[in-house]
């Protein structure tokens, strides 16, 4: 831990928060497990696999619980995936191993991968030993990682296993980005995330936190490393643009997320509005209710089927009592001192397929919190003078995360737009990987 | 009598002697991938009651059930007056059968007793002789499973003129050590003793063994059946091999007498879809179908054929064939040409290689869209079947039911046997001997 206090004791952990956000997906116990994982057919080549960004080797793990060689398969998802017990909470794995289950032409239901991950990584966790990996001898060589969110973490893993040293920088004073501060925490409480790069930084990962890196920073951080890895992720979220929006009870998404998340906010008023139907917003509306709010709607500017959450986000949202009012567009943001409601306007389908206010359709909903969930803006403008940008994300080589400056790699939201934890994952470990061949280090790691 | 008040038409009553000593514990079980005692072990001896109380109980059960069979299980010293006196007692006592327990693997054998008498035919035949002097009811000798030709007391037994045979007993077993204590099971003590298996585990050996007593004129006699019987499927498979009567007792022990509901229920739905009215319209009815190796067809040819409709993309058969038979399933069906030179290895580390990432609605148009209800053709292996041996291998590992199926090839060759081809003179000598 280089000296520094533990990130699990430094956790903001409100046991109302805790108790208000269970987890949505219990753990399985070992009887459970156990006829779970046997009933994993074993597939040559796996679609599970093969769909994980990480490519965990799913089977494999999975056997390794049916046998009782738990470490065994705790070791075999952090070889793929440093954040396999994150990723285990936090996937969406509807769309990914779960939903590649060649059980869906079987028996139908496939195999509880994400549960058994979590599991594996449960008993590593419970059975108090370390790290499976150490870091291999001092290669000599340096990176920094700008952020500390899960691809720089991936990033850094791969580069200790192979003698690199990795140091990260974060403005937060906490490790993991949005997995530390954005998932809903009844998926991945923020102690969770925080115990596994505590495990993670047992490969002797450096942390600078409360560190802003500009542009001269980043030129000193140039001189002074090898490499530069930047997994800075996206920027805030976008504003509306309409009047009202400075009031008082108008907030954002991943504000309010982080909010409750670290303790900072244990209860929101009774009315709340989410602009944006993504999968952020569904954490911010359903986050809401467990809040406390009686009364949350989410608006979309488009219809159901447009929508740009999962479905089964969405089904969570509806069994939380969240409602929906589609093919709306807020005009203004109404109220005095604070906010006290919100104008919308009913959008309909033009002949050229956009969608225009429908006159006259103008209507309100009363609210004492509006929260914004309307996508995050890049935040790599600055960097445009020193790496390639592709609609304001940074260019990369997808095999090897390298960037067009060839001293800078990249991966994780600031690449492809804003995805998955597991994507960031996988980014910052082929550009850790990708970073070693660059630098010309041993190829095997530890 | 609770058993014959669920529908079980009699009971073997196990097993009268002098009283015994037993340990505790006593059972020990193998699981198998989450299911409970696939195979079961004990080292309990014979009954540790007086025999007295055994008689008498078995008298009260005969008053009161006297339409149910009772066969009095029996095992006492290898002395003919001991034999004698048991018997007299036994029948006296309202048994209608007597059943020789020369199979009990442990602990009684140690004493002379049990599979210490079944696996010497002499001994075999010497008691049954005693036993056939004194009984007035049917003799049935239960063979041991613990030998290397069950044949051999089958026939020492009826050279004795039992009037049946049952089988198999329990085989001799450990079931597995504790690897945090290193010791095996069942416990008594931290020490234990070879068991006698049974469960459905051992039901194809017992299979084996009948059919090898039931195909042999100098050893077959009315036989009954025992080892892993737990449904009718079970019991129709043992009365096909030629058994009169099936036992049945792990399966009891597991779930309770209850089970003879369904062997009963299940039993007569399937005679009446083969249109049989009793148990003689089929009984032994398989044996025929059992033959020595020599007498099969070589020139029978079958190939494996995938069912892509049915197929859902495991690769079960395909890492099957090519790890344990003969590297004649391919992945290769998108492949411009037939590919056999590529690997599994090949195979692993191109998907390694294929970079994937979370489908996003608003990221991917269009790509929420796709269905996992299709196997993609890349997934869907290929039989080569001018290689494929018709070994089955893949068709059992798959699992979807009729997905691969075994299918004729006509080679156009007449049936021949490798019997025929050697006496036909067709093969060098060296191969008849190997």
């Amino acid at each position: 831990m280089n000296g520094q206090t533990s990130f699990v004791q430094q956790a903001p952990v409100q046991a109302e928060t805790s108790a208000r956000f269970p987890d949505f997906h219990p753990p399985l116990d070992r009887q459970a497990a156990l006829p779970e994982a046997n009933r994993c057919l074993f597939c040559f080549d796996a679609p599970c696999a093969s769909a994980c960004p990480t490519h965990i080797d799913v089977p494999k793990f999975i056997k390794k619980i049916a046998s009782g060689n738990l470490l065994g398969s705790a070791r075999t998802i952090l070889d793929a995936n440093i954040l396999g017990a994150s990723c285990a909470r936090a996937c969406p794995v509807e769309v990914l191993c779960e939903g590649a289950c060649v059980m869906h032409r079987y028996n139908k239901q496939p195999i509880q991968i994400a549960r058994l991950q979590r599991f594996a990584m449960d008993s590593l966790h419970a059975s108090g030993a370390p790290l499976p990996f150490a870091p291999a001898a001092d290669t000599g060589f340096s990176v920094a990682l700008i952020g500390a969110g899960p691809a720089s973490l991936a990033c850094a893993a791969e580069l200790r296993r192979r003698g690199i040293r990795a140091v990260l920088y974060d403005a937060r004073s906490l490790p993991g980005g949005l997995n530390t501060y954005g998932v809903a925490e009844y998926k991945l409480p923020l102690v969770e995330s925080l115990r596994e790069i505590e495990m993670l930084a047992q490969l002797g990962v450096e942390f600078r936190f409360e560190t802003m890196i500009d542009p001269a920073a980043l030129a000193k951080l140039e001189r002074d490393h090898d490499a530069v890895f930047l997994g800075i992720g996206l920027g805030a979220i976008h504003q509306l643009g309409i009047a009202g929006e400075p009031l008082p009870g108008v907030t954002n998404a991943l504000d309010l997320i982080a909010g409750y998340k670290s303790g900072k906010l244990t209860r929101v008023p009774a009315r709340v509005v989410v602009v944006g139907a993504g999968n952020t917003a569904i954490d911010a509306a359903i986050a809401s209710v467990r809040l406390g709010a009686t009364d949350v709607h989410i608006i979309y500017r488009r219809g159901e089927e447009q929508m740009s959450a999962f479905s089964f986000e969405y089904e969570h949202a509806r069994l939380e009592g969240v409602k929906f009012v589609w093919n709306a567009q807020p005009r203004r943001i109404l109220g005095g001192a604070a906010v006290e409601g919100i104008e919308l306007t009913r959008l309909a389908d033009s002949q050229d397929g956009s969608i225009v206010p429908h006159p006259g359709s103008e209507f309100r909903l009363p609210a004492d919190l509006v929260v914004l969930a309307i996508g995050q803006s890049s935040q790599t403008e600055p960097l445009a003078a020193l790496v390639q940008l592709d609609r304001g994300r940074i260019r990369i080589d997808r095999a090897t995360g390298q960037t067009s400056n060839p001293k800078y790699f990249s991966g994780g939201d600031c690449t492809n737009g804003g995805r998955e934890v597991v994507d960031a994952v996988a980014d910052g470990k082929r550009a850790g990987i990708g970073i070693a061949a660059w630098l010309g280090a041993p190829v095997g790691k530890a | 009598m609770r058993a014959f008040d669920a529908g079980w038409g009699g009971a073997v009553w196990k097993t009268i002697g002098e009283p015994i000593t037993n340990v505790s514990s006593r059972y020990s079980s193998i699981d198998w991938e989450g299911r409970r005692m696939m195979g079961f072990n004990n080292i309990e001896l014979i009954s540790d009651r007086p025999i007295e109380v055994n008689l008498q109980e078995m008298s009260e059960v005969k008053r009161r059930y006297p339409q149910h069979v009772v066969i009095a299980s029996l095992m006492v010293e290898s002395k003919r007056d001991t034999w004698h006196d048991i018997v007299q007692r036994a029948e006296d006592a309202g048994a209608d059968g007597l059943e020789l327990n020369f199979g009990c693997p442990h602990g009684m054998s140690e004493r002379g007793m049990g599979s210490a008498v079944g696996q010497v035919p002499e001994y075999c035949e010497q008691i049954t002789g005693w036993v056939k002097e004194k009984a007035r009811t049917p003799v049935i000798v239960k063979l041991t499973p613990n030998i290397s030709d069950i044949r051999m007391p089958a026939r020492a037994a009826k050279r004795a003129g039992a009037d049946g045979l049952s089988a198999i007993n329990t085989i001799n077993s450990i079931t597995g050590i504790d690897l945090d204590t290193f010791q095996p099971n069942p416990n008594v003590d931290g020490k234990s003793a070879h068991g006698g298996y049974c469960g459905p585990a051992v039901k194809p050996i017992a299979l084996n063994m009948v059919r090898a007593v039931q195909s042999d004129p100098a050893g077959a006699l009315p036989l009954s059946g025992i080892g892993g019987i737990a449904n009718w499927r079970d019991a129709a498979e043992f009365i096909l091999l030629g058994c009169g009567t099936v036992q049945v007792c792990t399966a009891a022990m597991h779930y309770g007498y209850r089970i003879v509901e369904d062997m009963q229920d299940g039993l007569l739905e399937w005679m009446a879809e083969k249109g049989f009215a009793s148990l003689e319209d089929f009984r032994g009815r398989s044996l025929p179908t059992v033959v020595d190796w020599n007498q099969l067809n070589l020139n029978y040819q079958i190939v494996a054929r995938i069912h892509e409709d049915l197929c859902i993309g495991c690769q079960l058969c395909y890492t099957a064939c090519w790890d344990g038979a003969h590297q004649c399933i391919h992945l290769d069906r998108t492949a411009p040409a037939p590919d056999t030179a590529r690997t599994p290895a090949m195979v692993e580390a191109e998907a390694a290689r294929r970079i994937s990432t979370t489908p996003i609605p608003k990221l991917d148009p269009g790509g929420l869209g796709h269905t996992n209800a299709l196997t993609p053709l890349e997934r869907i292996p290929r039989v080569d079947e001018h290689h494929c041996v018709g070994c089955n291998l893949c068709s059992l590992v798959c699992p979807v039911e009729g997905c691969i199926t075994m299918e004729r090839v006509d080679d156009g060759l007449a049936p021949e046997s490798w019997a025929e081809r050697t006496a036909a003179g067709a093969l060098p000598v060296a191969h008849m001997r190997s």
